[in-house]
C-alpha cells in the first residue's frame, strides 16, 4: 500500500521537479521566465508527435527538449537582446505555447500514445520495497534525479556555477570582470527551456501517454512556485516537488478512506502551503539574502 | 504600393460579398464548452454535428465554436450565431442555460436547443440522455468480474446526473452481488488527465480492481490497462487506449437526435420539448463487450434488451444510504426523482458532498 | 553579424507612435501566413478577423463589452507595475470582489432598494482590495515575493468560489446544479442607451480618465513613477515604499473587484463555478500593451477584445481553429514588446568583418 502510494507520488512529482530545476537555473542567472507552462505544453505536444511518428520514445524526448529550447530562445531573444519586460514576455510565451500546441496537436487527438518503458535493473529491481520504488521507473524519473545532482554540483562546486550565480547576483560586477552576462543568461534560459520541454514529454509519454489540449493543467505555474518555495536551492526543489505531489495524491486517498472535509479545501492546501513557506523563508532575511539572486528580473544592457 | 492597396481593397470587398452568400436551406450551429479534441463530451457532440453534415449534404450548413467559457463569452457566442443566420443553435453545456434563454428572447425566430438543462421556452428545447441506463449494465459487469467485490468510481461534480450514475452503477452491481461495495473519489474536474490518472491509481491502491469514471479523459482506463485492472469507457469508445482493460463503454450518440431535430426545422415542424432518451432510441449506445467471458456478455446484452424494452433501472426496492425507502418493490422512480437525485443508495462507501 | 543596443538619450517620440503600428503590421502579416498555411484565403481571414467586427453595430458593442473589464483591471495593474509591484493575481481579486459583491443579492435576496446596487459595488471593491492586500502585506512585512503569493491566491480564490457555488450559496431551487440564485432586478447592473451598452463601460471610462489625471498631474502620480524608476531617489524624497505598495495593491484589487462585481451583476446575473474567462491574466497583457498608461490601456483593451471577437468570427465563418486566435494574440504581444525596444534603444547591426565601418542603424 505505502509502496504503491509512493509510486504514484513519484509520477506526480517528476514533471514538477524537472521543470522547476530548469527554472531554478534560469532564476539563478537573474532571469524570471514566467513562460514555463507554455514551454512545457510545447514539449508535451512535440514529444508526443515525434514519438508517434517515429515510434521511438527517445526521439520523442529529444524533440520535446528541442521544442522547449526553441520556445526559450524566443523568450531569450526578446528579454535579453531586445530588453523586453520579462513578466509580460513570459506571459506571452505561455499564451503562444498553449495556442500553438493546440494547433500542432489537432492531428494527434484520440491517438493512443507510446508509453516509455520502465527500466528494469537486474538485482536492484528485485529488492523488496526499495526495488519497485527506486529501480523500476522510466528513464525520465532517473534523468530528473541526475539533473538535480548535476545542477546542485555545478551551481556550488564549479567555476561555471560561480559565474552563473555572480551574473544573477550582480550583473554589473560580473560584466566588469569580463563575463558576458547576456551569453550566460541566454544559455541558462535555454537550459530552462530544455527542462520544461522534458517535463512536458514526461506528461505526454509517461504520466498519461496521450495528447490532449491544455494537458499541463497549470503544472508550469506550480513549478515556478516550487523554485521560490525551495529558496533557489536544488535539493529543496526535490523536497518541494515531492511534497506537492504527495499532497495531491493524498487528497485523493483521503477521500477514498472517508475523510470528511470539503475537497476544495484539500485542493487549496498546496497553494496555501506554498504561501506559508514563502513567508517563512522570506521572513528570515539572512536566508533570503544568501540565496535570492539579487538581480532577478532586472534587465541588463551593457554600457560601452 | 498603390496598386497593392487597390488590390487589397478589391479582395476585401469580394471577400465581404462572398461571405454573405448562403446556399444551404438550414444552418445548424453548435457551441462546445471544451475543445473538439477532448475525445470526450465535446468530441462526441462534434461527431453528432458531422453526422448531420453527412446525412443532409448540401442542404444543411453547420458551424461551431469550441472552448467557449461559460459566462458572458457564451452569451456573445450564441448571439453571434443567431445574427449570422443560424436557424437552429445547439448549446452543449449546462452552464449555457441562462445565456441561451437570454439570447432566445431576443431572437424568437431562431430555434435553440440546450443540452442537460431544465429551462425551456417557446423557441428553446432541452435534451439529455439516460446515461444511467448504461451505468446499470456496467455495474452488473463489474460485480461479475470483480474479485475484490469493490469497485472504484471517479466522479466529477455532485450534480444529480452524476449521483444518479453512481446509484445506477451500484444498483446494477448489487443485482448480481448484494454485498458489492463502491468507493467514490471526487476529482472535481470534468477533464484533467493527470488528476484522473492519479485518482485511478489511488483507488486501485485502496483495493478496487474495477474502475468506472464519470470524467472525460482516457487516463483512468490507461492506468487500469497498465496495472492489469479493468474499466469502462466514458462518452466515446476508448478501446484504442485500453485494448485489454476496457469491458465496454457508454457512448454518447448525439447524431440521431441532431438529424431528427434539423429535419424538423427543414420540414417546419420543430417544436420546443424536453427530450430525455436512452438505449432504446439509440441516444446511448454500449460499445462492443470485450475482454469478458461469454456468460457475462450474455447477461449484459439481456439487461440491455430489457432496458430497451422499457424497463427502468431505478425500480424498487431501493433503499437510501440513510436506511429510508426510496422506492417500494416494483415501483419505478419517476423522471423528476432521477433528474433531481441528491441521495446515495445503500452501499456507497462515501458521503455525498453537500 | 551582431546586434547591439544603444540607449537613446531620451525616449524616441517617433518610435513611440510607430512601434505599435509596426507591431500590428507584423501581426497581420503573420496572421495572413497562418491563414494561408491552414488553407484559407489570407485576405478574407484578415478581413474577418480585424475589420468585419468593426463594421457591425452589435459586434462593435460586443467588443466594447469584452474590453470593459480588461481595461478596468489593467488600469489598476498599471499603478502596481509603474511602482514596481508585480501583482499578477488580478484574476483572484476579480473573483473575490465578485464574491463580496454577491453577498447581498444571494444572502439577502429580499433586500431590494435603490441602495442595493451601489452597496454591492462598494462591497466588491472592498473585497478585491482586501484580497490584494494579502500579498501586499506579506511583501511589506516579510519581504515575500509578491509575484508568487498573488498568483497562488488566484487558485485559492477560485476554489472558494467553487466551494460556495456548489455548497452554501447553491440556488435552493436549482436542482443541485452548481449555480447561485439569479440576482433580483435591484441587484442587476442596468444597460444604458437602450441596451446598447452596460453601465460598466462609462464607469470604466471614468476610472481610466481619473487615473490618467492622477498619474500625470498629481503628486501621487509623481511618487508612483519615481518609486518605480528609482526607489532610492524616492526614499530621499521622503516617499515610503511600504505605503506605496499597500496603496498600489489595494487600488488594483479594488478595481479588479469592482470589475468582478459588475461582471456578475451585469452580464451573468448569478454566480457560476467559473465567472472569468481569464480576465485577470489577459488584463496584464492589456496593461503592458497600453504601456501602463490609462489612455493607452483603453486602446490596448479594445485591440485585445477585437482579437477575441475576431477569433470567434473566423472560427464561426471560416471554420478556423480557435487556437489560431490565441496564437495571434501571443504574436501580437511579442511584436509589441519587441518593437517597444525601439523607443528606448537604437538597434545597431554590426557586421563582424568591418565592425568599425559598416554600421546600419534602425
Amino acid at each position: 500500500m505505502f509502496e504503491a502510494v509512493l509510486l504514484t507520488v513519484i509520477t506526480a512529482a517528476t514533471p514538477l521537479l524537472i521543470a522547476a530545476i530548469g527554472e531554478l537555473v534560469v532564476e539563478r542567472s537573474g532571469v524570471l521566465n514566467l513562460g514555463v507552462e507554455g514551454m512545457m505544453i510545447m514539449g508535451a505536444v512535440v514529444g508526443f508527435a515525434a514519438a508517434n511518428m517515429t515510434g521511438s520514445g527517445t526521439l520523442g524526448i529529444l524533440a520535446a527538449i528541442l521544442a522547449g529550447i526553441a520556445m526559450a530562445a524566443l523568450f531569450g531573444f526578446l528579454v535579453l537582446i531586445l530588453v523586453a519586460n520579462q513578466v509580460a514576455t513570459g506571459l506571452a510565451l505561455t499564451i503562444l505555447g498553449i495556442g500553438f500546441s493546440g494547433l500542432i496537436g489537432e492531428a494527434f487527438i484520440g491517438v493512443p500514445g507510446l508509453k516509455l518503458p520502465q527500466l528494469y535493473i537486474p538485482g536492484l529491481s528485485d529488492i523488496p520495497f526499495i526495488g519497485p520504488v527506486l529501480f523500476q521507473q522510466d528513464a525520465i524519473v532517473y534523468i530528473s534525479f541526475l539533473l538535480v545532482a548535476i545542477v546542485a554540483y555545478t551551481l556550488f562546486r564549479t567555476r561555471l556555477g560561480l559565474v552563473l550565480r555572480a551574473v544573477g547576483d550582480n550583473h554589473g560586477s560580473a560584466h566588469a570582470l569580463g563575463y558576458s552576462v547576456i551569453r550566460i543568461r541566454f544559455l541558462a534560459v535555454l537550459f530552462g527551456g530544455a527542462c520544461a520541454g522534458l517535463a512536458g514529454a514526461y506528461l505526454s509519454l509517461a504520466y498519461t501517454p496521450q495528447w490532449v489540449e491544455n494537458m499541463t493543467a497549470g503544472r508550469g505555474w506550480i513549478a515556478l512556485a516550487l523554485v521560490v518555495f525551495s529558496s533557489w536551492l536544488p535539493l529543496r526543489v526535490v523536497v518541494g516537488a515531492y511534497l506537492f505531489g504527495a499532497v495531491n495524491v493524498l487528497n485523493l486517498h483521503a477521500q477514498a478512506v472517508e475523510f470528511d472535509i470539503p475537497s476544495q479545501f484539500l485542493s487549496s492546501l498546496p497553494y496555501l502551503a506554498t504561501i506559508l513557506v514563502l513567508v517563512l523563508i522570506s521572513a528570515n532575511r539572512r536566508l533570503t539574502l544568501v540565496n535570492t539572486p539579487a538581480c532577478l528580473g532586472k534587465p541588463f544592457v551593457p554600457d560601452r | 504600393m498603390k496598386t497593392m492597396l487597390k488590390a487589397t481593397v478589391a479582395a476585401l470587398a469580394l471577400a465581404a460579398a462572398g461571405s454573405a452568400a448562403n446556399a444551404a436551406d438550414v444552418k445548424a450551429c453548435y457551441i462546445y464548452v471544451g475543445p473538439v479534441g477532448d475525445f470526450g463530451w465535446s468530441y462526441q457532440h462534434d461527431q453528432g454535428r458531422l453526422a448531420v453534415e453527412e446525412h443532409f449534404g448540401d442542404k444543411v450548413e453547420t458551424a461551431y465554436l469550441e472552448s467557449v467559457p461559460e459566462g458572458p463569452d457564451a452569451e456573445r457566442a450564441i448571439e453571434r450565431f443567431a445574427r449570422e443566420g443560424c436557424d437552429i443553435i445547439f448549446t452543449t453545456s449546462f452552464g449555457y442555460m441562462n445565456p441561451t434563454i437570454k439570447v432566445a428572447k431576443k431572437f424568437p425566430d431562431v430555434k435553440f436547443e440546450h443540452a442537460t438543462g431544465y429551462k425551456t421556452a417557446d423557441n428553446v428545447a432541452t435534451y439529455n440522455s439516460k446515461f444511467h441506463q448504461g451505468r446499470y449494465i456496467i455495474g452488473q459487469i463489474a460485480a461479475k468480474q470483480s474479485e475484490t467485490g469493490v469497485a472504484g468510481y471517479i466522479a466529477s461534480f455532485p450534480i444529480p446526473e452524476v449521483v444518479a450514475g453512481i446509484n445506477a452503477f451500484l444498483l446494477g452491481a448489487q443485482s448480481v452481488n448484494p454485498d458489492f461495495k463502491l468507493k467514490v473519489v471526487w476529482a472535481n474536474t470534468w477533464f484533467d488527465p493527470g488528476k484522473e490518472a492519479d485518482a485511478a491509481k489511488a483507488l486501485i491502491d485502496q483495493g478496487v480492481d474495477i474502475i468506472s469514471q464519470h470524467t472525460d479523459s482516457t487516463a483512468p482506463l490507461q492506468v487500469a490497462q497498465e496495472r492489469g485492472m479493468h474499466g469502462f469507457g466514458q462518452a466515446s469508445d476508448m478501446i484504442k487506449f485500453a485494448p485489454e482493460a476496457q469491458y465496454t463503454a457508454i457512448i454518447d450518440e448525439w447524431g440521431p437526435y441532431y438529424i431528427e431535430r434539423v429535419q424538423e426545422v427543414l420540414d417546419g415542424t420543430w417544436e420546443s420539448k424536453s427530450t430525455w432518451a436512452g438505449l432504446k432510441e439509440g441516444h446511448v449506445v454500449m460499445a462492443d463487450y470485450t475482454n469478458l467471458p461469454d456468460d457475462v456478455v450474455a447477461m449484459a446484452k439481456e439487461t440491455e434488451e430489457k432496458i430497451k424494452g422499457g424497463w427502468e433501472p431505478f425500480t424498487g426496492p431501493i433503499t437510501k444510504q440513510d436506511g429510508t425507502v426510496a422506492a417500494e418493490d416494483g415501483v419505478a422512480l419517476d423522471d423528476g426523482a432521477i433528474l433531481g437525485m441528491n441521495w446515495y443508495v445503500e452501499g456507497v462507501d462515501d458521503k455525498l458532498p453537500q | 553579424m551582431r546586434v547591439e543596443l544603444i540607449k537613446r538619450k531620451e525616449q524616441s517620440r517617433k518610435m513611440a507612435l510607430l512601434s505599435p503600428l509596426i507591431a500590428i503590421g507584423l501581426t497581420a502579416l503573420s496572421a495572413a501566413i497562418i491563414f494561408a498555411i491552414s488553407g484559407h484565403n489570407p485576405l478574407l481571414g484578415l478581413y474577418k478577423f480585424f475589420i468585419e467586427p468593426l463594421t457591425q453595430q452589435w459586434s462593435l458593442e460586443a467588443t466594447i463589452d469584452k474590453a470593459t473589464p480588461l481595461v478596468l483591471i489593467a488600469c489598476g495593474l498599471s499603478v502596481c507595475y509603474l511602482s514596481n509591484n508585480w501583482n499578477i493575481g488580478a484574476e483572484g481579486q476579480f473573483i473575490v470582489g465578485a464574491l463580496f459583491g454577491s453577498v447581498l443579492p444571494i444572502m439577502f435576496p429580499d433586500f431590494e432598494t435603490s441602495a442595493t446596487l451601489p452597496l454591492m459595488l462598494v462591497f466588491g471593491a472592498v473585497g478585491g482590495a482586501l484580497w490584494a492586500l494579502i500579498p501586499a502585506v506579506l511583501k511589506t512585512r516579510f519581504n515575500t515575493n509578491e509575484i508568487l503569493t498573488s498568483l497562488m491566491l488566484v487558485y485559492v480564490a477560485s476554489l472558494i468560489l467553487d466551494y460556495l457555488v456548489r455548497g452554501p450559496w447553491r440556488d435552493p431551487g436549482g436542482y443541485n446544479f452548481p449555480e447561485s440564485r439569479l440576482f433580483s432586478d435591484a441587484a442587476t447592473l442596468p444597460d444604458i442607451f437602450g441596451g446598447a451598452m452596460s453601465l460598466s463601460t462609462p464607469i470604466t471610462f471614468l476610472v481610466a480618465i481619473i487615473l490618467a489625471i492622477m498619474l500625470g498631474k498629481t503628486m501621487k502620480g509623481f511618487e508612483i513613477r519615481v518609486m518605480g524608476e528609482s526607489p532610492r531617489a524616492g526614499s530621499f524624497a521622503g516617499f515610503s515604499a511600504r505605503r506605496l505598495t499597500l496603496f498600489a495593491f489595494a487600488l488594483a484589487g479594488a478595481l479588479a473587484g469592482l470589475a468582478g462585481t459588475m461582471e456578475v451583476s451585469g452580464a451573468l446575473n448569478q454566480l457560476l463555478p467559473t465567472i472569468s474567462p481569464g480576465y485577470g491574466f489577459t488584463a496584464i497583457i492589456v496593461a503592458f500593451l497600453g504601456r501602463l498608461n490609462p489612455i493607452g490601456i483603453i486602446v490596448a483593451g479594445f485591440v485585445l477584445a477585437l482579437s477575441y471577437i475576431g477569433g470567434e468570427a473566423v472560427q464561426s465563418s471560416l471554420g478556423v481553429s480557435n487556437k489560431i486566435a490565441s496564437v495571434i494574440q501571443g504574436l501580437l504581444l511579442f511584436y509589441v514588446l519587441a518593437c517597444d525596444t525601439l523607443i528606448l534603444y537604437k538597434i545597431r547591426i554590426v557586421s563582424r568583418r568591418a565592425s568599425s565601418g559598416e554600421v546600419s542603424h534602425v
